[in-house]
């Protein structure tokens, strides 16, 4: 009873606060809401359509735009502090683009306590890597390039948990597809860069294309794109097409988070610059699934079954990510696996309702710290090692990057769970709501939660190891190495590497600590998302308890095969679960088997059918046509005797034909 | 000697008043006709060296003063924005005069820059001939050339065209609007013949404009004289009352309205009237081909929404089903005809002849909405048009531009920003989302779907998938093939024209993406005085 009351309450209480119903006109402070996502749009423009003459400039130019909107992010917050909560969902109406009878398309903002949290991350992390960046890629000649893109990055992410409306979120939605395409694509010379690009963007497309299948769906069936009309109207419409909605939606966020079974990309896409991986493909852009289902929270309270197809892909991608990454010898491919696993916790919770959507997005923010640090460390150690990847020739770094180890290692305790790091609230927590959402689903997806805890623990550990303990690898040269191979000289970052890598390691240290600290957290997000504390079978200690054994049981296993024994230099043969977690459980095979090659024939087919049937037609029109120019171009003599006669005829026609219509 | 007296006695009877005429309500007609008659001024006092400095910050200055006038003016105008006639009724001073009247100055400011512009002639000079008056390929040329010489008259001439443009829109007497007609026409057809390169296409342009011109201008004329047969009065307004209750004896009202519309349409290009766009086109001075493609049409479409809602409103259902026809074979002709075309300037003119369909579209939905869309129109293609005949100015080769399209190959290659400029202005021909183009035609076809007119929307929209084909075919040929080995160059041009291609390319962007102030400018300034 007490289960069902509570759930009840926290339905209520997300249908009251939810979707900006309540929110008023932005006036005072807010009204330079716009400037958050202006200036880095600003920067963008100016970076790639300026070219060359801001060769010189062009960094700082990125970074202070960044910066800038994180200080408008900073005065949106402290005002946002200062007010009730009543009033502290604002919306700024832009402009109308093309008012149409009832289509209106806005372009209008959207504040309030869920989307302030994201611009903090977004400009904050945003702005640590902007400066990362401009050592990491000093001697890249396409740097301003880099930075245009990054600004266009920010400026799209933020335009997507800022909108007001499903329709400038699928604009936000697009724009940050672009920009990561254009992003992994940055050294497009590299077959493999091209290549991952592209992958990257089609899978993408099919998440879009349920996006856009919702908001279709949504402008049918509520006559608006407005979150507080749809959202608010979420319980007159019936069961069938909110899950509908749901399920297109959850496509939408398997796409652009990588979620099973669209997360084929995120592992290619590390082809692109070490900070984009940071950004895009750990902080931010991936997390947008998280922000689209707890957005459209009530959606989801409305139907169960689009609940349940969401814990599903969540505890799927859990696994899946996990798994793969224990195999993983590629440092960034290693780390990308954990973001698709880590996600996957996020997905899972957002799927469990109310009890979940808090915590969902508390494990995205202590993820986007010690992630996004993880990667600039990994960026650093690949910076001091000629840009090597592979971690078998790594080994002993702790000597050669103090920093980089000390910030890499908090990173590395942060995500595995350590007692007391940002890591271990949010993930203890997300186990928590696993095992509270109650019956039998509860008691699997609680399971799964604690088993991926003991792999995160078991792979990170071994990234850990493999890269700053053991043997100094690096000095062999390896098999079937080029004449001119050469020893690296591994070496600490410079100091506008090193600043980010620090900041971002007292968000993977404090954050966590703070945001449970009085139920902060969950206090400024439950008037937007609504909680609820669900019905935990056990006590909650008891759940951390078996949490952290399970994370000194994998860290065990990892510390017995990778610090007890030597790493050989080349992966050995092994079994038939670790060989196919190095190939990414052959997702690629069966996207190729199931998808592509079905794709292919389906599509000459259509070839055959289109050159045969539709071609016919087109090209027979199109001949027509053009046959018809040619015939009547030839009227135009160049006589002025023969343009004189067609006036004149036209002349008769026109008068014929007006005293004929008085007939009519 | 009895004759006289009688006279006089019939003079002294019938008292006639002076015509009052409200100097202020017409001064951006007056503040240009001005700068018109310095600038005949400047060239008769001035020496040579000092005339184009002199002339172009004359011009210049006194467009900005003219815009001031309107913007002054509007701000005038009662709340219900109607508006009220002065001059004795001949000129009205409403919403859509000033509205078009400041487009039209806009328009003319870029315009004057792209005339101005001296730097893309290798040898110096401008777009225009060096002397005129000479014959072409003479001694007397090659000497006027050697000495450097301009004909700053250009300026002037302008000024006065754009005087009559300025009166065309506001002219609410039809007397005022025929020579309203031939202050703008005269100066055309003029400047047409002066290109500097390939003189003799352009002194056959400019004939030809001429005669046709005035082929026009009578049937013009003969409309005039027929209405006036019909209602006693050549004020649109008392044509309006008088036409209002028409019912069956009235072929002179048919017959006068339908050979004013000729006259009107010939001025718009609209098929079966249109066969001198494309060699006007294409021979007249490219500058001269901007301004004339650019405010023509606002102009000639103001007088032609006017002639036709204040004159004859309650004659719609006579008119409309012709003008539906003439707007159908218009689009239709244009587009298909431009298919094949292989120089770039008789491009632009077919499409300004399928453009010319589409605002037709607009005009005949017979709405307030139909007014405003077509203003809207109006504003978002003049400034396309203007921009994109000023890129045309900039591709060149050892004969001057360039305008075979042949020589556009890989243009995308060579001059990314010049050719992106122009694949954004043929995007916005085509009408694709996001650029002016758009919103005009969503505008326009919306007031025309909601008149009642579904079958031109229908057509429109059909046309404007042909349209699209021959803009993007462009495109693909500037960015898709291979640059020809001696093919043109993109010569950099002074501040002036690259300001009026900014001009352009601002337009183009902000209507396409933030079009509802312009928008809500074109409804307020929708209605006409009566």
């Amino acid at each position: 009873m007490i289960e069902t009351s509570s759930l009840a309450s926290g339905v209520v209480l997300a249908n009251e606060g939810g979707g900006g119903l309540h929110s008023v006109a932005a006036s005072g402070a807010y009204s330079a809401l716009w400037l958050v996502v202006g200036l880095p749009l600003l920067g963008a423009l100016l970076l790639l359509v300026g070219g060359k003459r801001t060769n010189a400039f062009g960094h700082i130019l990125g970074t202070a735009m960044a910066l800038g909107s994180f200080a408008v992010g900073v005065l949106m917050f402290v005002t946002m502090l200062g007010k009730d909560d009543a009033d502290r969902s604002v919306d700024q109406h832009l402009w109308t683009w093309a008012p149409v009878n009832e289509f209106q398309a806005d372009i209008g903002l959207h504040l309030d306590q869920l989307s302030v949290v994201f611009v903090l991350l977004i400009t904050g992390v945003g702005s640590l890597i902007h400066i990362y960046s401009i050592g990491y890629m000093a001697h890249d000649e396409n740097r301003r390039r880099f930075f245009g893109y990054l600004n266009l990055f920010v400026a799209a992410m933020l335009l997507l948990v800022l909108a007001n409306n499903y329709l400038l979120l699928y604009a936000g939605w697009e724009g940050v597809g672009l920009a990561s395409y254009l992003l992994i694509g940055f050294w497009q010379h590299k077959p493999s860069a091209a290549t991952a690009a592209k992958k990257a963007f089609i899978m993408n497309r099919v998440g879009d294309f349920g996006l856009a299948v919702a908001v279709f769906l949504m402008f049918t069936t509520f006559g608006s794109f407005d979150f507080a009309d749809v959202l608010g109207g979420s319980a007159s419409a019936s069961d069938g097409t909110m899950t509908a909605i749901g399920l297109m939606l959850l496509l939408a966020a398997c796409g652009k988070s990588a979620q099973f079974p669209l997360q084929a990309w995120l592992g290619d896409a590390m082809e692109g610059p070490t900070p984009v991986s940071a950004l895009i493909h750990a902080a931010t852009m991936v997390t947008a699934g998280v922000y689209l289902i707890t957005r459209s929270a009530e959606i989801f309270n409305a139907s169960p079954d689009a609940q349940l197809a969401v814990t599903v892909v969540g505890a799927i991608t859990v696994l899946f990510g996990a798994i793969v990454g224990c195999a993983k010898d590629d440092i960034k491919k290693a780390l990308a696996a954990s973001t698709m696993s880590q996600i996957g916790y996020m997905i899972l919770a957002a799927g469990l309702g109310p009890i979940g959507y808090v915590f969902a997005i508390m494990h995205l923010v202590t993820h986007g710290f010690f992630k996004a640090g993880l990667f600039l460390g990994a960026g650093s150690v690949m910076h001091g090692m000629n840009d090597e990847v592979d971690m078998r020739r790594y080994g002993g770094l702790r000597k050669y990057m103090p920093i980089t180890f000390v910030t890499f290692g908090l990173g590395y305790l942060s995500i595995i769970g350590f007692p007391l790091l940002s890591g271990f609230f949010s993930k203890d927590k997300i186990i928590e709501a696993a095992f509270a959402k109650g019956g039998t689903s509860g008691w699997i997806l609680g399971a799964v939660t604690l088993l991926a805890a003991g792999l995160t623990a078991f792979y990170m550990t071994r990234v850990m190891l493999m890269t700053f303990f053991g043997k100094e690898r690096w000095k062999e040269a390896p098999a079937g190495a080029p004449a001119d191979w050469h020893e690296p000289h591994p070496h600490e970052s410079p100091t506008s590497m090193t600043g980010p890598m620090i900041l971002l390691a007292f968000g993977s240290v404090f954050a966590g600590g703070l945001f449970v600290l009085n139920e902060s957290f969950v206090k400024w997000l439950t008037p937007v998302t609504g909680f609820s504390h669900g019905d935990l079978p056990m006590s909650e200690w008891a759940v951390t308890g078996m949490a952290l054994s399970m994370v000194a049981l994998g860290s065990a296993v990892a510390y017995v095969q990778y610090a007890r024994r030597d790493v050989p230099a080349v992966a050995p043969a092994a079994s038939l679960v670790t060989v196919a977690a190095r190939r990414d459980l052959y997702q690629d095979a069966v996207n190729e088997g199931l998808v592509m090659r079905p794709g292919q024939y389906l599509t000459r087919l259509l070839v055959w059918f289109d050159n045969r049937g539709v071609d016919g037609f087109v090209g027979g029109l199109a001949a027509f046509i053009g046959g018809t120019s040619a015939r009547v171009r030839k009227v135009q003599t160049g006589f002025v005797r023969s343009y004189a006669l067609s006036m004149f005829g036209g002349t008769l026609l026109v008068v014929a034909c007006t005293l004929m219509a008085r007939m009519a | 000697m009895s004759m006289s007296t009688a006279a006089t006695a019939t003079l002294a009877v019938t008292k006639v008043d002076a015509p009052t005429i409200e100097y202020g309500k017409l001064s951006p007609i007056l503040i240009i006709a001005g700068v018109a008659v310095v600038g005949v001024l400047i060239e008769a006092f001035l020496p040579r060296p000092a005339r184009y400095r002199a002339q172009l910050t004359v011009a210049l200055v006194g467009m900005i003063a003219a815009f001031g006038a309107v913007v002054w003016l509007a701000r005038d105008l009662p709340d219900d924005h109607r508006g009220s006639v002065t001059a004795m009724g001949a000129v009205a001073v409403d919403g859509p005069s000033l509205f078009l009247q400041g487009t039209l100055l806009l328009i003319g400011i870029a315009s004057v820059l792209l005339i101005g512009e001296r730097r893309l002639e290798p040898a110096g000079g401008d777009a225009f001939a060096p002397q005129a008056a000479a014959a072409p390929g003479s001694q007397q040329e090659k000497d006027a050339a050697a000495a450097g010489w301009t004909q700053t008259e250009v300026y002037p001439l302008t000024m006065f065209s754009l005087v009559g443009m300025l009166l065309f829109p506001a002219a609410n007497d039809l007397l005022m609007m025929f020579v309203a007609l031939e202050i703008l026409s005269l100066p055309l057809y003029l400047l047409c013949g002066l290109a500097r390169r390939h003189r003799l296409l352009s002194q056959e342009a400019a004939l030809k404009y001429f005669l046709l011109g005035a082929f026009s201008s009578a049937f013009f004329l003969f409309g005039v004289a027929m209405l006036y047969g019909y209602s006693g009065s050549v004020s649109l307004d008392k044509i309006g009352v008088a036409s209002a209750g028409a019912m069956d004896n009235d072929a002179l009202l048919l017959i006068g309205l339908a050979m004013v519309a000729v006259g009107l349409l010939f001025k718009v290009g609209a098929v079966p009237f249109h066969s001198w766009t494309p060699d006007v086109y294409q021979g007249a001075p490219t500058p001269i081909t901007g301004f004339m493609a650019a405010a023509t049409k606002v102009a000639a479409f103001g007088a032609m929404m006017r002639f036709f809602y204040v004159a004859l409103p309650g004659m719609r259902w006579d008119w409309r089903p012709v003008m539906i026809g003439v707007a159908i074979v218009t689009m239709v002709a244009g587009a298909i005809i431009a298919i094949t075309q292989t120089d770039v300037k008789r491009l632009l003119a077919y499409s300004s002849i399928a453009h010319a369909g589409f605002i037709l579209t607009g005009m005949i939905a017979m709405s307030d909405a139909g007014v405003s869309s077509t203003m809207f129109y109006l504003v978002a293609y003049g400034f396309v048009t203007l921009g994109a005949f000023a890129v045309v100015t900039l591709v060149r080769d050892a004969r001057g531009e360039a305008t075979h399209l042949s020589h556009w190959a890989g243009l995308g290659r060579r001059s990314p920003l010049v050719a992106g400029v122009f694949a954004l202005f043929l995007l916005a021909f085509a009408g694709i989302p996001l650029t002016s183009g758009f919103s005009g035609k969503f505008a326009v076809f919306q007031a025309a779907a909601r008149g009642g007119a579904g079958s031109l929307v229908v057509v429109g929209v059909l046309c404007s998938a042909v349209a699209a084909f021959f803009y993007v075919r462009v495109i693909v040929l500037m960015f898709f093939s291979e640059p020809k080995v001696d093919g043109p160059t993109v010569v950099v041009p002074s501040v002036m024209t690259t300001a009026a291609i900014a001009l352009g390319v601002a337009v183009t962007v902000v209507l396409g993406i933030l079009p509802q102030p312009v928008l809500d400018l074109a409804d307020k300034a929708a209605l006409f005085v009566h």
